[in-house]
């Protein structure tokens, strides 16, 4: 079954002057057939392991009329997120409720979605300040990102910083309407900082 | 001596195993592959860490171009007959049975009702190169998109597995993705799931560590 039977291609000779006729293997070269085969299942292969899209959960709050139904966020463990035009993200700590917070120059910062130095180091690093902070239980506090995106802003970047949530394991994180004080904020460093 | 002559070995293989097991695996990964249907729009999907599958059934899923355009998609050629023909009943669109079939088996939609008797008419590629479909409105006194996710909810029978997926492009503004979120939310649905594409966890960062965890504890 293996081989070729070499020996019978002398068939067809002429043997005690009897002529005995050519007998034709049956045997099909195969190659060209087993080629198709493998190129049709690269083909396939390719095709269906490429596109397999993946889901990420979001769950939006209701809307509560109700001044108990909330829950009040500290304003020593929160940090505001805003998405800007540019992919820029702008931040500050806490909920910017003081009318004087923006006295400090330091107050309002602008930073990008770059792996090292944006603004996964300042989650980070608001993580670990507020989790040192302890309750009134004794507990460790935990952080609470309040995330509001501005008119400039691409789906994108609302992504992106969703997944940093998930990166940094934050638990508690919410998207908010963005307020005409944040983008009286946003206005002013962008201009400062030359985007158009 | 006489020279001892080794007997010539053949060098051809048989191949009819090999081919068994090419045209096997050939026909496995036809069957598994399921080409989906011509989308009327191309959404590039922004990358997460996310590992959860979109599934391929109980799905309601909302596609958003670049220019903010709102598409909408259901899975289910069957729920998809009885989405159209309540729409058809309660708003007197006036489709008939050429139309609903093409919705049937089409997959997004994205227009008004009063240009859905017009564009199921078209085919797929004057659907595609056409530019007829302007999008479902949502604004907030015509607000289609609501209608359809009700109409889409009962048709899939108040299903408790089902998924309301959003599907956007990287570049469509945030805007139009809060109206599609604010019209869920006046559904009063709040589990939702937007689509992305697998990228790898960041060394070092929380997720990974946990993941890690998760793997030691194995």
């Amino acid at each position: 079954m293996a081989e070729m039977d070499t020996s019978s291609s002398g068939g067809g000779k002429k043997k005690h002057g009897v002529t005995k006729s050519k007998k034709l293997s049956t045997r099909v070269d195969m190659t060209p057939m087993v080629d198709l085969g493998f190129l049709l299942i690269t083909f396939f292969m390719l095709t269906t392991t490429m596109s397999k899209p993946k889901t990420m959960d979001l769950i939006m709050p209701k809307d509560t009329e109700k001044e108990e139904e909330q829950n009040k966020v500290k304003e020593s463990t929160a940090l505001t997120i805003l998405l800007g035009k540019k992919d820029q993200v702008y931040y500050y700590a806490g909920l910017a409720q003081d009318p004087n917070a923006s006295s400090n120059p330091d107050f309002f910062k602008a930073t990008t979605f770059a792996n090292t130095g944006g603004i996964r180091d300042i989650i980070i690093q608001k993580r670990d300040e507020v989790a040192r902070l302890r309750n009134h239980k004794g507990e460790p506090e935990d952080v609470v990102v309040i995330i509001k995106a501005d008119d400039g802003a691409t789906y994108e970047n609302f992504v992106d910083l969703l997944d940093e949530m998930a990166i940094n394991r934050i638990q508690r994180y919410a998207t908010v309407d963005i307020s005409d004080q944040d983008k009286q904020w946003i206005k002013a460093t962008e201009t400062s900082n030359g985007i158009q | 001596m006489p020279k001892v002559k080794m007997p010539r070995k053949s060098t051809l293989i048989d191949m009819t195993a090999m081919c068994d097991v090419a045209f096997l695996l050939l026909t496995f990964f036809m069957l598994a592959t399921k080409f989906k249907p011509d989308e009327p729009v191309a959404v590039v999907t922004p990358s997460s860490i996310n590992t959860q599958l979109l599934p391929d059934a109980d799905v309601i899923l909302l596609t958003v171009d670049k220019d903010g355009r709102v598409f909408f998609s259901m899975d289910g050629q069957p729920k998809r007959k009885q989405l159209i023909e309540d729409l058809n009943t309660n708003f007197k669109l006036g489709l008939e049975e050429k139309e609903i079939k093409s919705f049937m088996i089409g997959s997004s939609v994205g227009t008004d009702f009063k240009n859905l008797k017009q564009v199921l008419n078209l085919t797929a590629d004057q659907r595609k190169n056409g530019n007829v479909e302007k999008g479902i409105p949502m604004d907030s006194t015509n607000n289609e998109l609501a209608i359809w996710i009700e109409y889409a909810r009962a048709a899939q029978g108040n299903n408790n597995k089902l998924k309301y997926c959003i599907k956007a492009d990287n570049e469509t503004p945030y805007p139009v993705i809060k109206r599609v979120l604010d019209t869920f939310k006046e559904k009063k649905i709040q589990k939702l799931n937007l689509v992305t594409n697998l990228e790898s966890k960041p060394a070092g960062s929380a997720a990974a560590l946990y993941e890690e965890q998760q793997q030691d504890k194995h």
